[in-house]
């Protein structure tokens, strides 16, 4: 609480992006763990909640005749405009939200504080939700091939990856410890995915420190020991998945790739992913394009070529599918590297995994999927989404650019996974928020040391306790894009990449499809559930009434009241909506209708009526995802996080503007 | 003429056909003076693709030994590939092919052949009259009057012989705003919007010329959809400078003095070379096979397809925004008044009139506000994208119209009754068709033809029930409400269904789509059981009660 040097500030100004003409005035708090902004007005009062943990950066303005303006930028890709009236109001909010920001000490992080008033049991059991040793197991590890190492139980050979290691059943402690002093960090060899049906795996590791002539005779042993775990096919692919200028200047520095001439049987390949700096960049390019106040369908799509981004998604994305290819259809195993192991590494490992397996395109295996390629192997969580401060160079999209080759795909197989866009985007804004410890720290051992699961909770138990909310409604477990590999296209002209609006302009709704099919077809699969219970009790009546042909008065006045009363299609669909900014030229036309009601005036984008949520934490987003408001006519499935049908109502409002 | 003499080699065997995404397949090619007909001679799996003349829009062919290759580029912009053995029959069928396919008179059209093979249940020809549509008016205000004094197609040769125009403004008056709007293109009544009675009108450009001619009875007309004390927008489809050009060729603008009352708003929209030329560039882009990111968004982003999309639609949105929010009335011209014009009229429609988001209302305009109002269809459509040779009045007008229908319903996927399908089935049909209802340039080329006695009309068969089932939306509910679409460029996608329909594999997504069917299917049986259910149970009930 010393951080902050301004509490409170009243009359300030919350911008609306899209027009400037739809500011409302109300008051700012800044509290140990967000900013809160409370619209004034009796009656909505609707607060916008801002974790600290999500702010990016903090921009004050010039000071102008309104005042001074404070732009917020978050992570989950909100932007906040504000107006604060005193200027040395604005510098007091700017310098506490600077250091609220850029918290030091990971006792600062909401995760710490955040108490949703579960016992210790119930953390227990959250934190269990997810067991690598039972995924392993599934995959059917360890057998004759494969065995479970204890060789770095005290992170004693490599201290960014897990204590339980599967290797080859040929490595032994000295092939490993010998491999991992021949490698970055020390980060040797391990299996990634597991393919049952043709003993086909997926190893990763980092480069290796081949410079421009030295070698390793474990380190080739290691690999000969992958080859061998698989009797049907002798050859092992080596995949370094950096672009071939970028390995090649690391040999320079003692680092390098493998030369095919000192392994025997492997075949290497390259595929050119940009490193972490590059695809920083790429993100800051793309997110200047997404907010051009009202660009040109060119300047859109330039910006979009500019940035590079969908190139760069595509890169992993041919990645992935060139080992889930080499596994699935050859039969061969993988190694696959990058330079550290923990970027690229993760991001193609867990693409093809997706790919081979349809487990990890159900909610649990996605979050067994992530706790196993990122968690547990050493993703450096706490760099690359900047949790505590440090160095800004560290920062990059790396989970989230594997996250949109999620979505990508579930745009090419609609029915192949088990979640929907909304599980997706919730989890991306949870990587970041620090409010569950899952993604503390930057390694398994980092986290044990701060006793992580004694301390905070799980998210993925609070997401599996309101799955409702993510399912995908046109999964079904028998469906045939449910069942073994995804062959994915890859020219663009087979497989439109497209620009992730639900995503990139999350928080701007009027951007999106005023509709939602998935959550239409959820409440009408409710419905269905709901018509089959009634179906049932009906035809037991029926059959009970049937039997005794003598009136019984007492069951039917039971009955009364169980036969519930289910609206079917009747309610309307109040889908008010008004409209953009279409023209300039409106503005200065002199009579204005009086039609001009207050409703378009009074609303707001971003914001949440936090009475009505108990759960602080998806104060801030969950307004946003879920309010389609053709379907307040619907009962949402939900639990607690879902916002009320008022909130969502309003800020669908909100975002078009009369000119 | 005979198309007998047209078809040297009506027959050829052991052809291989090829197709992106399907194996290709052996069989025997027929020539008929309609179709080229394909048909795989394999016992198990048997094929048949048949294909109009009508429908191809290039072919290409070449030679390697004595084994030739026939490339077909079709309107549909489906690309096929035949390996004909033998050089001459090779040759022959290319040649007859492309004579076939480029058959000079409307007379020698399919549709004039064409014998429907199921029952018509109604005629198409006379689904959707104007005369029903002013009665509908007519149930609401009595401020309009059905003319005719285009009867004999005197008056305006691109109009119908019956139009919608103010009560107070009689054929006289008509005859003369005619003579002052290009191509006797007076304003008549495209919507009429109930909710606070603001209409919308469409027209030609007046013909002020240089020296500002005016012309009062056309002011009376247009100031008698206003009321007192209120003003009207003019949405002038072209931009200032090509409108102040116009002068220049005895064309012009609604000038200030002489309508104080109007104020215009320039909403540049495309013309037709231009859209030609983006509409070939981006099927360009969409055939490319190259696996490279940047020349496939550079190749979409030079082409302008979305940009043409994105400025139709924002035209369409203001003329609606002005009619329902600004409470005003509103006219729209261009030049002609029969292409941008009619784009921003219907679209316009689509967001403020539930009505014309239903089937049977999506066709109704489609007849009124397309043909009736003089869309050249057979100009705009006699080629596709494919094209090689120089285009004269080609252009994707009425694609570009479809795809903003497109746009709008992926916004409100809830709000339609009709699907994507039905928006490609009226594409592919205004190309190349077996229905009459595409032919002809106008009302009067129609009537000369005699389309309606002599071709069947598409709505005649898609009407019928088990046509219309596969273009129904399953989740649709009406929805009574004006939708206001979002033309921001991350709200707006390429439309795959049309561009990428023959280039991707359709599999995943036509199975997605069975799925959301089959729930709502589902969920309807489940209902009607539980009603019925729920009857029986208490209607035993008040026996027992009687008893």
């Amino acid at each position: 609480m010393e951080h902050i040097r301004m509490p409170k500030v009243e009359n300030v100004r919350l911008l609306d992006r899209l027009s400037s003409r739809r500011a409302v005035v109300g008051t700012l708090y800044l509290t140990a763990t967000h900013v809160i902004f409370v619209e004034n007005g009796s009656e909505t009062r609707k607060e916008t909640w801002v974790l600290h943990s999500q702010i990016s950066s903090i921009e004050k303005q010039a000071t102008t005749a309104t005042g001074c303006p404070l732009l917020i930028r978050c992570k989950n890709f909100q932007v906040i405009q504000l107006v604060i009236p005193q200027e040395r109001d604005c510098h007091d909010v700017y310098i506490s939200l600077i250091r609220l920001a850029r918290p030091v000490k990971y006792e600062e992080l909401y995760c710490f504080s955040f108490n949703p008033k579960l016992d210790k049991e119930e953390r227990e059991q959250g934190w269990k939700l997810v067991d690598l040793n039972e995924e392993y197991n599934r995959m059917g590890v360890p057998n004759n091939y494969w065995q479970i190492s204890d060789v770095n139980r005290d992170y004693g050979v490599c201290d960014s990856y897990p204590t339980e290691i599967y290797v080859p059943k040929s490595a032994t402690a000295h092939i490993i410890v010998g491999s991992s002093k021949f490698r970055s960090r020390r980060r040797f060899p391990a299996l990634s995915y597991y393919c049952k049906g043709n003993n086909a795996s997926i190893c990763r590791s980092s480069q290796p420190l081949s410079g421009f002539s030295a070698r390793c005779l474990e380190d080739e042993q290691m690999l000969q020991a992958i080859r061998k775990a698989n009797p049907g096919s002798d050859f092992i692919y080596v995949v370094d998945t950096r672009p071939k200028l970028n390995a090649m200047a690391n040999r320079a520095a003692g680092k390098g790739y493998e030369n095919e001439d000192n392994y025997s049987n492997i075949k290497f390949q390259f595929i050119g992913i940009e490193n972490i700096h590059v695809m920083r960049n790429s993100l800051q390019k793309m997110l200047e394009v997404c907010e051009l106040k009202s660009p040109s369908m060119s300047d859109f799509l330039w910006g979009l070529e500019n940035s590079g981004w969908l190139k760069h998604i595509k890169a992993i994305m041919d990645a992935g599918i060139f080992i889930a290819k080499a596994v699935a259809e050859e039969g061969v195993s993988v190694l696959v590297h990058c330079s550290d192991g923990w970027d690229r590494t993760a991001q193609v490992c867990s693409v093809a995994s997706l790919l081979l397996d349809p487990y990890y395109r159900t909610m649990k295996g996605f979050m067994v999927l992530i706790e196993k390629d990122w968690v547990s192997f050493g993703h450096k969580f706490n760099h690359r989404y900047g949790n505590l401060d440090g160095d800004p160079k560290e920062i990059s999209p790396v989970i989230d650019q594997f996250i949109e080759c999620v979505w990508q795909l579930m745009e090419q197989f609609p029915c192949a996974f088990e979640f929907n866009e909304r599980f997706l985007i919730h989890i991306q804004h949870h990587i970041y928020s620090c409010q569950f410890g899952n993604f503390l720290c930057n390694s398994q051992k980092e986290r044990r040391e701060l006793k992580i699961k004694e301390r905070t909770y799980s998210l993925w138990a609070h997401l599996w306790k309101n799955r409702a909310d993510y399912l995908n409604p046109l999964y079904r477990s028998d469906h045939s894009q449910t069942q073994g590999t995804l062959h994915p296209q890859i020219a663009p002209c087979n497989f439109l990449y497209k620009f992730w609006s639900g995503m990139y302009n999350r928080f701007e709704k009027g951007l999106h499809p005023r509709q939602s099919v998935t959550d239409y077809l959820m409440a009408v699969k409710e419905e269905t559930q709901q018509l089959e219970e009634e179906l049932e009790v009906l035809q037991e009546r029926l059959a009970n009434l049937q039997k005794s042909q003598s009136g019984d008065n007492k069951v039917k006045s039971k009955q009364q009241d169980q036969s519930k009363q289910i609206g079917l299609y009747t309610s309307n669909n109040t889908l008010a909506n008004t409209p953009q900014e279409y023209s300039n030229d409106l503005k200065s036309f002199p009579s204005r209708s009086p039609s001009q009601g207050d409703e378009e005036d009074s609303a707001l984008i971003l914001t949440q009526d936090n009475l009505k949520s108990s759960d602080p934490d998806l104060s801030a987003n969950s307004d946003q995802e879920s309010g389609v408001e053709d379907l307040s006519c619907r009962s949402p499935s939900g639990g607690g996080c879902l916002p009320s049908e008022d909130s969502g109502k309003d800020s669908d409002e909100a975002v078009f503007l009369a000119g | 003429m005979e198309f007998a003499e047209l078809i040297k080699t009506p027959r050829a065997d052991n052809v291989v056909l090829h197709r992106p995404f399907h194996p290709a397949v052996e069989g025997t090619l027929c020539l008929t003076g309609h179709h080229l007909i394909f048909s795989s001679r394999r016992q198990d799996n048997a094929e048949e693709l048949w294909l109009l003349h009508s429908n191809i829009d290039s072919i290409e062919k070449r030679f390697v030994g004595s084994l030739g290759t026939i490339v077909i580029k079709c309107k549909d912009l489906r690309i096929i590939q035949l390996d004909i053995p033998g050089m001459e029959e090779c040759l022959n069928i290319a040649s007859s092919i492309e004579a076939l396919s480029t058959l000079d008179s409307v007379t020698l059209m399919y549709p004039f052949f064409y014998r429907p093979m199921f029952e018509v249940l109604e005629d198409g020809w006379s689904s959707f009259l104007l005369e029903q549509e002013f009665e509908l008016l007519s149930s609401v205000t009595n401020e309009w009057r059905l003319s005719c004094v285009n009867k004999e197609f005197s008056v305006c040769p691109s109009y119908p012989p019956v139009v919608i125009v103010p009560k107070c403004i009689d054929d006289e008056a008509l005859r003369k705003v005619a003579l002052f709007r290009h191509g006797g293109r007076f304003p008549v009544l495209s919507y009429y919007h109930k909710k606070n009675g603001m209409a919308m009108m469409r027209s030609s450009q007046p013909l002020t010329g240089t020296n500002g001619r005016r012309c009062k009875e056309d002011e009376k007309l247009i100031n008698a959809t206003l009321r007192s004390g209120r003003r009207g927008f003019v949405i002038d489809t072209r931009p200032l400078n090509v409108a102040q050009q116009a002068r220049a060729k005895g064309g012009g603008f609604e000038q200030e003095v002489h309508y104080p009352q109007w104020r215009r708003i320039h909403k540049y929209i495309e013309r037709f070379n231009i859209l030609q030329e983006s509409f070939i560039k981006l099927v360009e882009a969409c055939n490319d096979q190259s696996h490279n990111m940047d020349r496939w968004l550079s190749k979409l982003e030079a082409s302008n397809w979305l940009t043409h999309i994105k400025e139709l639609l924002t035209a369409a949105c203001l003329a609606a925004q002005c009619i329902d929010r600004e409470g005003a009335s509103v006219l729209v011209h261009g030049s002609e008044g029969t292409d941008s014009t009619l784009q921003v009229t219907s679209l316009a429609q689509i967001i403020l009139d539930p009505r014309c988001r239903t089937i049977r209302g999506f066709e109704a305009l489609l007849v009124r506000e397309w043909l009736q109002a003089g869309h050249p269809f057979q100009q705009r459509c006699a080629q596709s994208a494919y094209s090689n040779s120089k285009q004269k009045w080609e252009a994707p007008v009425f694609l570009l119209f479809l795809e903003c229908v497109w746009q709008i319903h992926r916004q409100f996927p809830c709000s339609f009754e009709f699907n994507e399908q039905f928006l490609i089935l009226l594409f592919e049909h205004a190309y190349a068709s077996q229905f009459g209802t595409f032919l002809g340039n106008n009302e009067n080329e129609r009537a000369k033809l005699k389309l309606p006695q002599k071709t069947m009309s598409l709505w005649s068969w898609v009407n019928r029930p088990e046509e219309l089932s596969r273009f129904q939306n399953p989740l649709y509910e009406a929805n009574s409400l004006v939708i206001w679409p979002s033309v921001a460029p991350q709200s707006l996608q390429l439309w795959e269904g049309v561009f990428l329909r023959w280039n991707r594999p359709s599999k995943f997504l036509e199975e997605a789509e069975e799925e959301r069917i089959n729930i709502i299917r589902y969920n309807k049986e489940l209902q009607a059981k539980v009603n019925t259910l729920r009857r029986q149970l208490a209607e035993m009930e008040t026996d027992e009660e009687v008893q």
